[in-house]
């Protein structure tokens, strides 16, 4: 036996109150990494960007439309040397569940802007510049739904309808891409906008944002002004900012995930620490001739403190590792799950070492007033009780 | 000479409030080596505070206590409970086993205290267990156990550090007479075959019996003189 069995067998004291407690501290930080992961794909979704690109949004709203007479002014700007579009076009494929974005987008123009999208097979661009019912879609895309080249795939739309009235949109699949050979954090399904121009029944003349490519990267903000400038007083102004901001702000749309997770994990864990912390002082105030004796026998108060401060760590550890165990072990569910929204969703070796940390000073805090309340027990009146 | 115990003029008092409740008023007393002293009295006639003073337990608000040639007065915390682990063996009237340890680790509890090997503190443990004539029950947590059985391995645990001077609160006041017959029996043997000066609690005239000595208390002064 040694102190660390000693702590070890106390803590089994009450088992099922033990076993009630170390599952709330697992389900704590099995929720934390699950958390962070998610934290984390949002983020890693902004991954990709390049600093010569801008995006111009309508600057109330990004429900609004800019119209495609834009395109010009801006192109007009000194300093910028190419552009392009996308629109949100939203649609469901087969059920709601498959969310993936589609963007109608002229296709020469986009892939001359996106030159780290590689696009396969080799006729693929020229075939998607020609044929008007033609889509690029992103790999992990075609992947994730088991399509090839030549499937046509029947898009239900949800914000645009036909000029005919009916709402099934279809596609037919003539290359595939990735980014730099890895398939995208954020995988597009991509038409021609020429088609979705002719058949829409209404936003034809109009695209969701402009992307623009500059001359030179250290000119962004300046250039950017320049743009929004232009449109200041007219009926469609605009806000324009580097891609990396723009992604970023659009992540915000669904919600600053940062924010959330840091609200959601400190309500969790404010309610571990006084739950347990109650567990513990009243696991104590039990034991109280127990320590009294362990003191009597020679226990030097410091022990005594290491002990009863030690049993709380160790709690919080064991529900820690666990926690992160069972949180590793869904993660690689829920990575699959949720490949079409977030690429990279994956608990992370840092998260575990942060939640193994943090369940450490975890019980540290909810230890210390039960071990310092140990360390000062005078045995005389103890043992009377 | 020097005793194994010796208190001169000692005094404890304890606040209640505002209110100072004196405990124990002037005690004098010398215990040889090798005595087994009964120490009897009504409840509140301060033997138990005696007896945690002697133990090392508590601090006297007056007076002197040696211990083996050691005086207590000025010792700290933490050098007294190191003095405790090696000296004093304590026996409490409800055992005071930890319940979650089997009656072998109760009883290697102090030795984790000490520089031994796991394996010799095991060793020691059992040595101790075979005294109390409970070899074949190491395994076996207290509540497994019957009130005797306890006691015995509250004993074992108090010897296995090899004290010279055993404190006993009321050991055999939970007992039935025939198992408290059993257990004074064990400290008669201990006190004889095995050298220990024990100090002994009791209300029990039987139990005191078994001592070499006896002294009264009341209302905190010992009623009859010193032994020696």
């Amino acid at each position: 036996m040694s102190l660390v069995g000693l702590m070890w067998a106390n803590l089994f004291r009450k088992p099922t109150r033990t076993v009630l407690t170390l599952a709330s501290v697992t389900v704590a930080f099995l929720l934390f990494v699950l958390l962070r992961s998610i934290s984390a794909a949002f983020d890693s979704g902004l991954a990709v960007t390049a600093t010569e690109r801008l995006i111009v949004v309508p600057k109330y709203s990004q429900v609004d439309d800019l119209p495609y007479a834009q395109k010009q002014q801006i192109l007009s700007i000194d300093g910028v040397n190419g552009i392009t579009h996308t629109s949100w076009f939203g649609g469901t494929y087969q059920d709601p569940k498959n969310f993936f974005a589609k963007f109608p987008v002229d296709p020469l123009s986009y892939f001359d802007l996106h030159p780290e999208l590689d696009l396969e097979p080799a006729d693929a661009l020229q075939r998607f510049a020609r044929e008007r019912t033609a889509a690029v879609v992103d790999r992990g895309l075609m992947e994730t739904y088991q399509w090839r080249i030549g499937d046509v795939i029947p898009i239900q739309g949800t914000i645009y309808g036909k000029a005919d009235g009916t709402r099934l949109w279809e596609f037919q699949i003539v290359g595939q891409f990735s980014e730099y050979g890895e398939s995208s954090n954020f995988p597009l399904f991509l038409f021609h906008y020429e088609y979705f121009k002719e058949a829409a029944a209404f936003g034809g003349d109009s695209v969701g944002n402009w992307i623009v490519r500059l001359d030179v990267p250290d000119r962004a903000d300046e250039i950017a002004q320049k743009i929004d400038a232009l449109f200041e007083n007219s009926s469609d102004p605009t806000k324009t900012a580097t891609e990396d901001e723009f992604n970023r702000q659009f992540a915000r749309q669904l919600g600053d995930m940062g924010f959330i997770t840091t609200v959601i994990m400190s309500a969790v864990f404010f309610t571990i620490v006084l739950l347990t912390g109650n567990t513990m002082s009243q696991a104590l105030r039990e034991r109280i001739p127990e320590l009294a004796v362990l003191k009597t026998l020679g226990f030097p108060d410091g022990i005594v403190f290491v002990m009863v401060l030690g049993e709380a760590i160790l709690l919080c550890l064991v529900g820690g590792v666990i926690g992160v165990g069972l949180a590793f072990s869904i993660s690689r569910g829920l990575a699959e799950a949720l490949e079409g929204i977030f690429g990279s969703f994956t608990a992370t070796p840092v998260f575990a070492v942060e939640a193994i940390v943090l369940s450490a000073v975890i019980g540290l805090i909810i230890g210390l007033i039960p071990a310092l309340n140990a360390q000062r027990l005078a045995i005389a009146d103890a043992l009377r009780r | 000479m020097v005793y194994a115990v010796s208190l001169k003029g000692v005094e404890k008092q304890y606040t209640k409030g505002k209110e100072l409740v004196p405990v124990l008023a002037g005690i004098n007393l010398d215990i040889e080596a090798g005595d087994f002293l009964a120490l009897m009295g009504p409840s509140g006639s301060g033997k138990t505070t005696l007896l945690n003073l002697i133990g090392g337990l508590d601090h006297p608000t007056g007076g002197e206590i040696e211990v083996g040639g050691q005086s207590l007065n000025n010792m700290k915390a933490k050098a007294l409970a190191r003095w405790r682990s090696e000296n004093i063996g304590f026996i409490f009237q409800f055992y005071n086993l930890l319940p979650v340890l089997s009656a072998q680790r109760n009883v290697e509890l102090p030795l984790l205290l000490t520089r031994l090997s796991r394996k010799q503190r095991q060793k020691n443990a059992a040595t101790a267990l075979e005294i109390v004539g409970l070899s074949d029950r190491g395994k076996y947590k207290p509540s497994e156990l019957s009130g005797g059985q306890q006691q015995r391995v509250a004993i074992a645990r108090a010897l296995v550090a090899d004290p010279s001077l055993m404190v006993c609160d009321e050991p055999t006041g939970d007992l039935d007479r025939e198992t408290a017959d059993e257990i004074l029996g064990l400290l008669q043997t201990l006190n004889e075959h095995h050298g220990k000066t024990i100090i002994m609690v009791t209300h029990d005239p039987r139990a005191a019996d078994r001592a070499q000595h006896t002294l009264h208390m009341d209302k905190g002064r010992l009623v009859t003189g010193a032994i020696a």
